[in-house]
């Protein structure tokens, strides 16, 4: 086995473990409807995280995606009922923004070599300051495309429902791990977080690689909004405040090293997975607080930071025992 | 004393612009006056509601010297404050409660230090599981209530005053003249820079790079309670959710204005505080102005990318092809250009 598959590995274990625990305490859980909910329920997070996953093995980080969240359904909640927009309009005009947005950032990150989290903090105070812009209170959308597009579903056995958000989010999964995996633009992906300077010796043009990294991730954020947006039809300017948090826990709960170069998708919507479950727990539960799920989301966090320190300790001590003498060190990380 | 002056300038001139452009919009803002034996007006009310993320800024520009960031200080106010009101609503006396938020905070340091000094985790990284799950353990204080409180000498530590001078802006300012004495009259600042700059390097030196990299999370938690502190006792309450929400935030914008590179190094404390300052004026300022409060997050937005391109040293080099792109049609008049 592929010591790079271990994080992987282990976060579907937890999954399953998880779940098994959670099942053995409320047969319920283990029903269709819970994983129909599971799947609606963190459906924006999913799509948000799988950007992430792309920003985060590249070597960078995106603190805008919550802003853009909200930016998206503030934007369509103004563009359809004020403006008058058609959704055929609206959807695809907000995408591309995002992406110019995202793009704009992915600029700043590599012309000016600022660091990532610095510009993506500008990206998101400029997003949140654009929604309040646009307006400050909580607008209803009352378009009817929302009622049918939250209308359909799949039926699955035992009355749950696969909604359209759910397969929205499911389809972004599956073209992120084709795009990561089995692509050339994934391998540059991984080239540009694993050694950035060896990267740009081999010919890969690590500025466009980082603006479409980030362009990617912010217009999955767009698109997590419209499904936001779905999900809640409202547009709201304090919505989805921290999911970017969320996003980068659920990357790297899903084994995703946050200092670039290694990753997977897969993982990563294991890790939404892992969230929702402990969240859908407490709901069963019922006497459990809410804020159960940040402390057990940073007890999971931690254990996963300290799994892979404990990789890389022991990688670098093997390189360092087949160099034979050679100065393998500790691996140096910047900040 | 005038190279520190000729240091200073850039962010002097900053925060003279924008108590001018205040003055412009709102002609009393520096009128003063003493009411109750406390100086009130707005630009005590700068100081004064400043005073928090100075003194998140104070730590953060340890941290951020040693090419560190310490994300979870927003949080660290949360669980110092929520300790404060809790042991105070206890039975326990103010002098208690505040040394055990201060321990708090101290603790919370020592736990981010050892994740990056002793198991070598990146620094964004190692705080950010605090900043996730520390508003949690806030709220497992405060039992997800809003614990508000009526102790008087807590509350003095909020909204009291010293001789005119409110409490806060002392706190501050003495905190800043500790950091100051710890960091510049000792080797510890030297030290801190050296490590910032390269930790191998310094290492191989003999400085104990661990030691230093403790130290200055530890300082960052504790200089974070403190803000905790004063903003719990400023609303006589402690909210687990909003206390120090994003003010992590401001705290990094704030030491980016004083002018402290985020690679780590050269770090300058007493600009950082100015830095708080002028983001604080710029709060003021804004809403003296009658725009909306929102309207902030846009300015900040702008400032950040300024700043950006004033530090970046590429940003230079950006310009001066801009410069020859511009040039070169006077180069080659008939547009054929060599390549």
């Amino acid at each position: 086995m592929n010591r790079r598959h271990l994080p992987l590995l282990v976060t579907i274990l937890v999954f399953v473990l998880v779940y098994a625990l959670c099942a053995a305490q409320y047969p319920k859980m283990l029903s269709f409807r819970v994983v129909g909910n599971l799947l609606t329920d963190n459906a924006f997070l999913g799509i948000a995280a799988v950007g992430m996953t792309f920003v985060i093995i590249s070597g960078g980080i995106d603190l805008s995606v919550g802003a853009v969240i909200a930016f998206t359904t503030v934007f369509l909640a103004v563009a359809l009922d004020s403006w008058g927009l058609a959704p055929g309009l609206a959807f695809p005009l907000i995408v591309a923004i995002a992406l110019l947005f995202g793009a704009g950032m992915g600029a700043v990150i590599h012309y000016l070599k600022t660091p990532p989290f610095i510009v993506t903090l500008a990206g998101m105070f400029l997003a949140r300051g654009a929604c309040f812009l646009l307006t400050t209170d909580s607008v209803p959308v009352t378009h009817p495309l929302y009622g049918t597009l939250t209308g359909f579903y799949f039926r699955l056995p035992g009355g749950g429902r696969l909604s359209l958000i759910a397969l929205v989010m499911l389809g972004v999964v599956t073209l992120g791990i084709l795009l990561l995996h089995y692509t050339r633009f994934g391998a540059r992906v991984y080239a540009l977080g694993g050694n950035a300077q060896a990267a740009r010796m081999m010919g890969i043009r690590a500025g466009r690689t980082t603006i479409l990294v980030y362009a990617l991730s912010a217009g999955l954020s767009a698109i997590a909004g419209i499904v936001f947006s779905l999900y809640t039809s409202a547009g709201y300017s304090l919505a989805a405040v921290g999911v970017e948090l969320d996003t980068i826990a659920a990357v790297v709960i899903g084994g995703t090293l946050l200092s670039g170069g290694q990753g997977f998708v897969l993982g990563t919507f294991a890790g939404v997975l892992i969230q929702g479950l402990i969240q859908t727990y407490i709901t069963f539960d019922g006497t459990l607080s809410s804020w159960w799920t940040k402390i057990v989301v940073g007890l999971l966090l931690f254990a996963f930071i300290l799994l892979h320190r404990i990789l890389v300790y022991l990688s670098a001590r093997r390189a360092a025992g087949i160099a034979a003498g050679g100065a393998a060190g500790v691996r140096e990380q910047p900040a | 004393m005038t190279r520190h002056l000729k240091a200073a300038a850039p962010q002097l001139a900053a925060l003279f612009l924008v108590l001018l452009a205040n003055w412009i919009v709102f002609p009393e803002f520096f009128h003063i006056r003493v009411q109750d034996g406390r100086l009130y007006g707005s630009l005590v009310d700068v100081f004064n509601r400043g005073a928090p993320v100075a003194l998140l800024a104070i730590g953060m520009t340890l941290v951020i010297a040693t090419r560190g960031i310490d994300l979870s200080v927003g949080a660290v106010m949360a669980i110092a404050g929520a300790t404060a009101a809790t042991l105070v609503n206890d039975g326990h006396g103010a002098m208690t409660a505040i040394a055990a938020a201060l321990a708090v905070g101290l603790l919370c340091g020592l736990w981010n230090g050892i994740l990056v000094a002793l198991l070598d985790i990146q620094p964004i990284i190692a705080t950010l599981i605090l900043m996730v799950a520390g508003r949690g353990i806030a709220q497992l204080i405060t039992e997800g209530q809003i614990v508000t409180f009526v102790d008087p000498a807590l509350i003095f530590m909020g909204s009291g005053a010293i001789a005119g001078i409110p409490m806060p802006v002392i706190l501050a300012f003495l905190a800043l003249c500790v950091t100051l004495f710890l960091y510049r009259r000792t080797a510890l600042g030297l030290l801190t820079e050296a490590i910032g700059i390269n930790r191998r390097a310094s290492a191989y030196a003999g400085v104990n790079a661990r030691a230093v990299l403790l130290v200055a999370y530890a300082w960052c938690g504790l200089t974070a309670s403190l803000a905790g502190i004063i903003a719990a006792a400023d609303i006589k309450g402690a909210d687990a959710n909003n206390a120090g929400l994003w003010l992590e935030l401001d705290a990094i914008l704030a030491v980016v204005i004083g002018g402290t590179s985020l690679f780590g190094g050269r770090f300058r404390l007493v600009l950082s505080f100015v830095g708080a300052l002028i983001i604080q004026a710029m709060n003021t300022g804004i809403l003296l102005s009658g725009f909306k409060p929102e309207f902030n997050l846009i300015v900040k937005a702008f400032v950040i990318l300024v700043l950006l391109l004033m530090q970046s040293g590429a940003s230079g080099a950006l310009l001066d092809r801009l410069a020859l792109i511009r040039s070169r049609p006077r180069l080659a008049p008939e547009g054929k250009e060599v390549s």
